[in-house]
């Protein structure tokens, strides 16, 4: 088919993959964070994700820069360094019908943004929350952040003495009910779990391991290219379906686990790593520690509880967005205030 | 035991003080005497009179020391006054320092262990066996200490001539609902009244007469005057976390949102109320919930405002709107946590790094803190930008009279923002460009349908069509608008407030000097100065600010902090007149008082 021009496929809403991209990324050649915003388009035009819905936060850094890269219908929000939570947190109160997307990186959220991260988490904000992880500063380029490994090395040479902190089992003790670890270089797994995570009503952690191709991607450094594919330990084959009111949903053959989600859609697992259930989250935070230890990234979904209430229902909010509603339905009439003008008296 | 009531060495006058006069309760904080203190102020406002208090309260749960002083009024005048003509002693520990500061001529009712009749000669001794008699009044040991305090509200009753049933009828109010806790405070206070009755001679100092002046009035404070503004004003997303002075504000929002933010047919809340988990995240998310179209506001002090200003930053900028409510306390760092000052004007002012300017609107009293907390919301929407309401403490947690709040029926003004179609008609739409020449974009709200109208707001620099950019006249083009809405501000923001007694001296004040200033200014007109007064509502500052600056040889810029720092706002912005502001300050954290304000002024007079 060389002459015709065939019109690209679209989706169930009509539209096609470009309409889900965004502007030129202005990142380094080859850096992680692309890929990832690659499959973020391809994960949202898959999923059938309503454009106009989507919203996208993010705090200071490279990856803070990438919402700018993806789905153009949506509304884009590039606040202040590490506290891309609390944008997320009152945006999403005040329109409950959004889709919200947060982007961070390993400074942003694990270094002067982790009070914020830990209390989003806690608080079950509806929200994908993607960590590009690169384990510097890209941005200010290359200085260590919180989740560079002990013993690993700057490109200047300078070593890191200090233990890192891991933002899957920090998610998992937080409460959080859909924590995943991917790698950017595998697209396939991330975007399996992508499509999961646009289904998911409450928090999703995605800590997505992204090499900073210019200040860390040397060979001292533990998160190269190189190192995190040899070290990468996929846990499972993941196929996600999508809830459909007319299709009958079909399992993957060889299916292990099947995990449901409120609105029916499901995610099958099948097992690589004998044993590992991500429904059991202590035997989940157990089997993490093991293989960090011996220098390994487990990545797939590490833990799922599909049925936490995010915060709008846990503070039994209206259905309509907050931001919309009715001036007859937020303000009390002169009855109320004569009322309370007599209690006062 | 007879109470010694002669005649005191050094009199206050011939005349009976009349509805005219201070009293000042020394307790212990945590011993339930704030209840006991607003009983009688209560009482006293049931008869009639003009009646203001203070509570100067301890940064502290229980144990150390507290003052609570009641002003009466029969001129209206609310503000602290500097003298007592009653003093109700309740704390062993602040008892021989508090007579040593008392006013000459005194009552003095104490507890009679506390033996403190012998300390000074001029003053008048009211010993009252307290222990007994709380022993004999009340059945509960257990509820002695808190229950004490009622006593002496029953010997105050008496002396005063305070109706006891104004009495009742106040513990009834004040404990709404507890019948047992009625009953058990009623007693007390009964008992308190007879043995006054019994044991004491009538005194003609101080006296309460019946009058009508508070008929129809309430008593409130501000910050839950501000809760309800914002509760009428539909807000619907509420980021806070806690700090006195300012935590009742929410925490009595709360209470009225249970009662009337649920939507009828369900029962499902208008409004999300989330702790957060410091002030920076407050901040974050009454910006986002702004800019997503909710109405949102927080409220805080001075240290909640020092650490949400890189976010007060950001608002500014990408502009988006909400209401930071700043209840001001006693800085710098955490200074004096329970007392009052005014010294975050500059922070409000400039909040954050660059080049920033900020709506700050400065209610004055009850009337306005509920109307300014309705209007914060208009102004942020119309704007697009945070606004601040600064109070005070002495203004947020006081007890005041008030007239009735007046229902807010102007409609919402919800600013500029396209919808789906008007977004579909609009040509060559940009979220930051100045159509109307005010100042003031277009916005549209995450989640609008259609296909246009989305933007990306970045705090980083951007150019008119919301678009990232480094270019230099992209970046002025937006700050030099910015300034621009800054300027057409002064026409919404509530205008100055003015007493003129029709002189070239001018009087400049704002928030809660309003009742010290208006009492000096009185005093200064009996003492032969007359001075113009004009109360400051907000900033920037409007017109008619500037006619009375350029019109008075001299304003005496009266303000609560150490620096003068609303001078240095006027100096800033009118250089041509800098030496004409000349400073009136008080800042130890008491409430201002007219007294500093007269010698002050007396002083520059006298240059
Ligand atoms: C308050 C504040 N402090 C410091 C900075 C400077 N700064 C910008 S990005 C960044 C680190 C970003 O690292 P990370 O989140 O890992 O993103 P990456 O660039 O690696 O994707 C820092 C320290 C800032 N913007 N704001
Ligand atoms: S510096 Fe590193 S993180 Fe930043 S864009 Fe370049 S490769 Fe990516
Ligand atoms: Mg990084």
């Amino acid at each position: 088919m060389t002459t015709a021009t065939p019109s690209a496929p679209t989706n169930k809403l009509g539209f096609t993959k470009q309409d889900y991209v965004g502007s030129k990324s202005t990142l380094c050649a080859g850096c992680g964070h692309d890929a990832i915003t690659a499959q973020i388009i391809n994960a949202a035009f898959e999923s059938n994700i309503e454009g106009h819905l989507v919203t996208k936060y993010s705090g200071i850094g490279c990856s803070s820069k990438t919402p700018a890269y993806f789905i153009n219908q949506g509304w884009g929000f590039n606040s202040v360094h590490g506290r891309m939570p609390a944008i997320a947190t009152g945006a999403s109160l005040a329109n409950r019908k959004l889709i919200n997307i947060g982007v961070s990186g390993d400074g942003d959220s694990m270094s002067i943004g982790m009070g914020q991260f830990v209390h989003a988490v806690r608080r079950n904000i509806p929200m994908i929350y993607i960590i590009e992880d690169n384990g510097v500063y890209g941005l200010t380029k290359g200085q260590f952040s919180a989740t560079a490994d002990k013993g690993s090395f700057l490109k200047s040479g300078a070593k890191n003495d200090l233990p890192p902190v891991d933002p899957c089992t920090l998610a998992i003790e937080l409460g959080c009910g859909f924590v995943a670890r991917c790698f950017s270089g595998n697209p396939k797994q991330l975007n399996a779990i992508l499509k999961a995570a646009f289904a998911y009503e409450g928090t999703v952690v995605l800590d997505i391991i992204s090499p900073c191709v210019t200040f860390n991607n040397h060979d001292a450094s533990t998160r190269s290219y190189k190192h995190v594919k040899d070290h990468d330990f996929p846990l499972h084959d993941l196929g996600f379906i999508q809830y459909s009111e007319v299709e009958e949903v079909d399992i993957a053959a060889g299916a292990t686990e099947v995990v449901t989600f409120p609105d029916g859609s499901k995610v099958a697992i099948k097992a690589i790593h004998e044993g590992y259930d991500p429904t059991d989250r202590f035997g989940a935070m157990k089997a993490i520690h093991e293989s960090m230890a011996k220098g390994e990234f487990l990545t797939g979904l590490l833990y799922i509880n599909p049925t936490q209430p995010p915060l709008p229902q846990v503070l039994n909010l209206v259905d309509e967005p907050l931001a919309t509603l009715p001036e007859a339905l937020v303000k009390p009439g002169p009855a109320v205030l004569e009322e309370i003008m007599q209690a006062l008296m | 035991m007879t109470a010694s009531l002669a005649a005191p060495s050094t009199p206050l006058g011939a005349k009976t003080r009349i509805n005219d006069f201070s009293i000042q309760v020394a307790t212990v904080n945590g011993s339930g005497s704030q209840t006991a203190n607003t009983v009688l102020l209560r009482a006293i406002f049931q008869m009639g009179v003009f009646v203001s208090g203070k509570n100067l309260f301890p940064s502290n749960i229980a144990g150390l020391p507290t003052w609570f002083t009641i002003r009466a009024s029969a001129k209206g005048y609310v503000a602290r006054k500097a003298s007592n003509e009653m003093l109700i002693l309740m704390n062993a520990e602040t008892a021989k320092e508090d007579i040593a500061k008392a006013d000459a001529g005194a009552l003095v009712i104490y507890d009679e262990p506390l033996q403190l009749d012998k300390l000074r000669a001029d003053l008048s001794y009211i010993p009252v066996p307290f222990q007994k008699l709380v022993t004999a009044s009340c059945p509960e040991p257990k509820l002695h200490k808190l229950v004490k305090n009622m006593i002496y509200v029953g010997v105050a009753a008496r002396l005063l001539s305070v109706d006891m049933e104004e009495v009742k009828k106040a513990i009834t109010k004040q404990l709404k609902g507890k019948a047992k806790a009625i009953e058990i405070n009623q007693a007390a206070a009964v008992a308190g009244y007879d043995w006054a009755m019994e044991n004491l001679e009538d005194q003609d100092h101080i006296k309460v007469v019946r009058d009508n002046k508070t008929n129809g009035l309430i008593i409130v404070d501000g910050n839950e005057a501000c809760a309800l503004g914002a509760l009428f004003a539909g807000v619907t997303v509420v980021g806070w976390y806690p700090i006195t002075p300012a935590s009742s504000l929410v925490e009595t929002f709360i209470e009225y949102a249970e009662e009337y933010r649920k939507d009828p047919a369900t029962g499902k809340s208008t409004v999300a109320i989330v702790q957060m988990e410091d002030e920076l995240a407050s901040a974050g998310v009454v910006l986002a919930a702004g800019w997503a179209g909710a109405r949102s506001m927080t409220s805080t002090a001075g240290p909640g405002v020092s650490l949400m200003s890189e976010f007060i930053g950001l608002g500014y900028y990408v502009e988006a709107p909400g209401v930071f409510f700043n209840v001001a306390r006693t800085g710098p760092s955490t200074g004096l946590p329970t007392r009052t000052q005014q010294s975050d004007v500059e922070l409000c002012a400039k909040c954050s790094h660059g080049d920033t300017q900020h709506i700050n609107l400065y209610p004055g009293n009850m009337e306005e803190c509920f109307q300014f907390a309705y209007d914060a919301f208009d102004l942020a929407e119309r704007f697009q930008t945070p606004i601040f309401v600064v109070t005070d403490l002495d203004l947020g947690m006081q007890n005041w009279s008030s007239k009735p709040f007046a229902y807010p029926s102007k409609p919402y003004d919800r600013g500029k923002v396209l919808n789906q179609q008007q977004l579909a008609e609009a040509k060559d739409w940009g979220r930051y460009k100045d159509v109307d020449g005010d100042g003031i974009c277009y916005r549209s709200l995450p989640g609008t349908a259609g296909g246009k109208g989305s933007y990306f707001t970045r705090g980083s620099g951007h150019n008119a069509y919301a678009q990232y950019s480094e270019k230099p006249e992209d970046y002025v083009e937006v700050v030099d608008r910015l300034r621009r809405k800054y300027e057409t501000a002064k026409t919404h923001v509530p205008t100055p407030v003015f007493r003129n007694l029709g002189s070239v001296k001018g009087v400049l004040a704002f928030g809660s000097s309003d009742p010290a200033v208006i009492e000096a200014q009185d005093i200064l007109a009996e003492e032969g100065l007359k001075t113009d007064y004009l109360r400051l509502r907000a900033l920037p500052f409007t017109a008619e600010v500037d006619a009375f600056v350029e019109e008075k040889q001299v304003v005496y810029v009266v303000e609560q902090n150490r620096d003068g720092q609303m001078a240095n706002l006027f100096r800033e912005t009118y250089p041509q007149h800098a030496t004409k502001f000349k400073s009136v300050l008080h800042y130890n954290g008491h409430a201002i008082d007219a007294k500093c304000i007269v010698d002050q002024i007396t002083a520059f007079e006298q240059k």
